[in-house]
């Protein structure tokens, strides 16, 4: 038998918006790119996204935030993720994140930010890309 | 120590780090898997393994999350894997069982990992009784399985789990559906979900009907329930048969009698607490001190907790 290595990702909408459309767009996207997505549902709390992110040992956490709250969301999500020790995990954002903001969240650990207009694409090729190698077989 | 080994010892210890990692390898690489599992092995076989099957959208993962939530009031850890299909086309999956689920995923005592199929025939994967096993060996007191919504022949369940729920919803089919070979027949407890809906007096009686034409050789009676998984109507009736079935299997009588202590001390208590009540007050008011008490209460002089418990303290005594 051959190892099967299949790439995991997590798609997770935290705080309080309910606009999720983006959200299913990729990881239906992803899916058909032949990955795994784990996708979390709407008005997730950040330590929900990274115990999540732990049980199911994802590659990728995708995450989805159209209501500005991203400067305190997104922090917080990269905190917790330092103390369980998951910085392994590639993070990236979609959806509504002002220009001024972005070099200050990719500063943080947030690897790259797709806003309106980018094809699936392009997300598809960039996970595939920057893929994390993780420590597992 | 090799990384495999540190994963299985800390699987032993409970740590979920190491769980995940270890559902991972099980997976992904049969051989580092084979020496994982065999390490992990001696210590599984305590947990109760509870499968869930039936078709997509019956409310599998809904009626599992009140499952969950009925077994953590009893105190138990409880470990969920829910299976997605994979696309046979890209490979790829879209696993959403968690959805119905994510408010128990910050409680400690329970850990849920979701699971493709990976074109595994059966509506599980290849992976999921080894994955079974390491929530086992890691503690977890009931470890729940939910295939991917299963049609009629997809019965691979029956050989990781000890207890096969199957779900129905009302307008799924008729009687001629219910006397059906394959997954009509794994049933240890059958549940029509949705109950609130129209037609599901008539799906119950339709597997009653079919349950009535030959039941099972082991002497098990294979019980319907109705359950409403959004209210959460029925759970703990559910839970109760697939404990009682848990000690059929077993052979223990023991566990029987415990169950039935278990359950008389809940009747006898729920009887208590109406009887004792309603007795308590009718006395006070026939010795005409009930409104004296009241006001009291109204007057911020005591407050009603402390009355009951002299009340309750001074009822105990007299006898």
């Amino acid at each position: 038998m051959q190892n099967e290595r299949k790439i995991r990702v997590l798609i997770a909408k935290p705080g309080l918006d309910s606009h999720d459309r983006g959200a299913k767009v990729v990881a239906r996207a992803l899916r058909d790119a032949g990955m795994e997505v784990i996708y979390t549902g709407l008005r997730q709390t950040p330590e929900q996204i990274v115990e999540t992110a732990l049980q199911e040992d994802v590659d990728v956490i995708g995450l989805s935030i159209l209501s500005g709250a991203h400067k305190t969301l997104f922090p917080r999500i990269l905190k917790l993720l330092k103390k369980q020790d998951l910085t392994d995990i590639m993070v990236f954002a979609g959806g509504i994140v002002p220009e001024e903001d972005v070099s200050e969240m990719k500063k943080l650990g947030i690897k790259e930010i797709f806003g309106p207009g980018t094809t699936t694409e392009e997300i598809i090729q960039y996970v595939n890309k920057n893929l994390p190698k993780r420590d597992q077989s | 120590m090799s990384r495999t080994e540190k994963i299985a010892a800390g699987v032993l210890r409970g740590d979920r780090r190491s769980i995940a990692k270890a559902i991972t390898i099980v997976e992904n690489n049969p051989h580092e898997a084979q020496e994982l599992v065999a390490t992990i092995f001696p210590h599984t076989g305590k947990a109760h393994i509870i499968g869930f099957t039936g078709a997509g959208g019956a409310g599998k993962s809904t009626l599992i999350e009140k499952i969950v939530r009925e077994y953590r009031r009893r105190g138990k850890s409880v470990g969920v894997i829910a299976v997605d299909p994979t696309s046979p086309f890209t490979g790829g999956a879209f696993l959403g069982d968690r959805i119905r689920m994510q408010e128990l995923s910050t409680d400690e005592g329970v850990y849920i990992r979701s699971m493709a199929t990976r074109n595994y025939a059966g509506g599980i994967s290849r992976a999921t009784k080894d994955a079974s096993k390491i929530l086992d060996a890691a503690g977890k007191d009931i470890v729940i399985v939910e295939t991917a919504g299963a049609g009629q022949s997809e019965v691979e369940i029956v050989r990781v789990a000890q207890t096969i729920v199957v779900l129905h919803a009302p307008g799924l089919g008729d009687e001629i559906q219910a006397i059906k070979a394959g997954i009509m027949e794994i049933a240890d407890v059958f549940v029509v979900n949705k109950a609130d809906r129209e037609n599901a007096d008539k799906t119950a009686i339709d597997i009653q009907t079919m349950l009535r034409l030959g039941s099972k050789k082991t002497g098990w009676q294979t019980p319907v329930l109705k359950t409403v998984a959004l209210t959460g109507e029925g759970v703990p009736e559910l839970l109760e048969k697939i404990e009682e079935h848990r000690c059929f299997i077993e052979g223990d009588a023991a566990c029987k009698e415990n169950l039935l202590k278990t359950r008389a001390e809940a009747e006898l208590l729920e009887a208590i607490q109406e009887r004792a009540s309603r007795a308590l007050i009718a006395k006070l008011r026939a010795e005409g001190k009930l409104d004296q008490l009241l006001r009291e209460i109204i007057e911020r002089k005591v407050d009603p907790v402390s009355a009951a418990d002299r009340l309750v303290k001074k009822a105990i005594n007299d006898d």
